[in-house]
């Protein structure tokens, strides 16, 4: 089970507004245009801030500032504004594939909301959403993954196998960036690369740890599971960058969740362990030459190919042996076969898999601009392309012009903007929300907060992220006209 | 399981081949150069027109 949580670069045109206003009004010009939203629950500190109802006037009032907003979607969506960014939080899914299907949903919310928080601003003015990672300035934020692991497995032996798949899977996964940051700590023997495959890899700074705003580790301890801590760990992944490509983010947490199946089974290539993660991640980024090797624990010189090849065969015979029906058997397969065209794509020729790779699409576009109107590498107007790669502006987004292969219909799309997914809890909270929106208190994770007519307060608790399915409460659901008969026959269905 | 989802499409906007990526005929080649020209066409038109400006005002607030 899987979830991507973005957060996306904000820019007020045409006005002098803090970003954590701004965030907060492209969060609730959503949650307006739907329906009156139900705020997220903190259980410790406060019952769920109410997002209803906030007009324009409301945001120039100075006290507004503090009030950080946090919404749960009919979706089963978290959309909430956190460091200054608006963030969108998938909810849990069942698959990689599934999990591309509410990224994407994820953007469809994020353009809506553009489109009428900018309906009731002055007319010079402009919010524009980014999805990408890096300014160039030195601030970077984050597109922070979910795997749902079990708790049986030593952390220490994930954290260290994993890593390696981290740094390498960039050659895939990196969204591309015009230009390199914190100099001082660039890839020895390559000086001032123009151009690298990664948007976060300067600033991976050491190997492990629970930080996520600076120093940042590549593998991250936060442990804070959201579920029954006792059977489940939640592997919350800050080492990958937004991609605008579905079939890149599909490889990236297809790819990912088997190999971290791989790791639960004990089947992780023991020796495939990169002796400097830290130095590799940069220097593997710096080089879209894809031809910088790395040195491995067991002394051998790979490059990130290398290792994703020997990963790939690694997870070939581990199918083979144990089935995919951890990650979905047939997500699985689809999921393999993916891969291995995108390394024999890479390995051949970088530019044949321009359609799925994004820093290869945007190198492509780069360099072809370059060349035709004669630029240096220096020049503005390529920070500017790797900016607008990400712009979330229909009429503006160069990903959406550079041919990239697409793996999701948009009525499903569309639909799943609203609707939730059926296999996981998130079906439980989305449904309720929909049917009952006055009645839901306030949602998070792994409980619903119900307000029930002369009952008081009601909390369901959801520790097990894979029931409240549509399978086991939808007839239930359906059954129920309210939530207290929903909550007298509820019984011990979570 | 997930709603029914098509698992595997055809790219829009070239075909493509069963076999290895590296057997690109060159024809393909061909139509990917005129899809750059015209995917270039199309940039010079909607990037940004003050490309400085709007580099040096992209500041954000570091997030996670």
């Amino acid at each position: 089970m899987c979830g991507i949580e973005t957060e996306y670069g904000i820019i007020f045109k045409g006005g002098d507004v803090n970003p954590i206003t701004a965030s907060s009004i492209i969060v609730n010009a959503f949650s307006q245009g739907v329906h009156d939203s139900v705020g997220w629950d903190f259980i410790d500190e406060h019952p769920g801030s109410d997002a209803r109802g906030f007009s324009l006037d409301d945001y120039l009032f100075p006290e507004f500032e503090s009030q950080l907003v946090n919404t749960v979607l009919t979706n089963g969506a978290r959309y909430y504004v956190d460091h200054a960014h608006p963030e969108i939080s998938t909810p849990e899914c069942r698959t990689a594939l599934e999990t591309v299907l509410f990224d994407r949903a994820g953007e469809e919310i994020v353009r809506r909301s553009m489109q009428i928080a900018n309906e009731g601003l002055p007319f010079e003015s402009e919010i524009v959403l980014y999805k990408n990672n890096s300014d160039g300035k030195g601030n970077s934020y984050g597109c922070h993954e979910n795997y749902l692991v079990s708790r049986t497995t030593p952390f220490a032996q994930i954290a260290q196998q994993i890593t390696t798949h981290f740094v390498s899977r960039q050659i895939f996964c990196g969204a591309g960036k015009v230009g390199v940051e914190h100099r001082g700590i660039a890839a020895k023997g390559n000086s001032s690369p123009w151009f690298q495959l990664s948007q976060r890899a300067d600033f991976f700074e050491e190997e492990i740890g629970l930080e996520t705003t600076l120093k940042r580790p590549i593998v991250n301890t936060r442990d804070e599971p959201h579920c029954d801590p006792v059977k489940y760990r939640r592997l919350h992944v800050i080492a990958g960058d937004a991609n605008m490509s579905e079939v890149a983010t599909f490889l990236k947490v297809g790819t990912t969740a088997i190999v971290l199946a791989m790791i639960e089974d004990d089947e992780f290539p023991e020796h495939l362990v990169i002796s400097d993660p830290v130095s590799a991640v940069r220097q593997i980024s710096h080089d879209y030459s894809l031809q910088t090797a790395v040195v491995m624990s067991d002394g051998r010189r790979l490059t990130a190919l290398q290792i994703q090849f020997e990963l790939y065969e690694a997870a070939v015979q581990y199918a083979a042996r144990y089935g995919l029906e951890a990650v979905d058997q047939s997500v699985g397969q689809d999921v393999l076969l993916r891969w291995q065209h995108v390394l024999l794509g890479l390995k051949s020729d970088p530019m044949s898999v321009a359609n799925v790779v994004d820093w290869v699409a945007k190198l492509r576009i780069v360099e072809g601009f370059t060349l035709r109107h004669g630029l240096q590498h220096d020049d503005a107007r390529l920070k500017a392309i790797d900016l607008q790669y990400h712009d979330m502006r229909v009429d503006k987004c160069l990903a959406l012009r550079a041919g990239l292969e697409v793996l999701c219909e948009t009525d499903e799309v569309l639909r799943s903007m609203s609707q939730p997914p059926s296999s996981t809890r998130a079906f439980f909270r989305g449904t309720v929300l929909q049917r009952w929106p006055h009645a839901v208190i306030a949602a998070n994770w792994d409980s619903v907060v119900f307000d029930i007519d002369n009952e008081g307060l009601k909390r369901v608790p959801m520790p097990e992220p894979l029931r409240g399915t549509k399978v086991l409460v939808g007839e239930l659901l359906a059954m129920c006209q309210t939530p207290a008969d929903l909550l007298a026959r509820i019984g011990s269905q979570f | 399981m997930p709603e029914q989802i098509k698992k595997t499409r055809q790219p829009r906007s070239h075909s493509e081949t069963q076999s290895d990526a590296s057997s690109a005929t060159g024809s393909q080649t061909k139509s990917l150069a005129v899809d750059l020209d015209s995917l270039l066409d199309e940039i010079d038109e909607v990037l940004e027109s003050n490309a400085e400006e709007f580099v040096k005002s992209y500041v954000q607030k570091g997030g996670q």
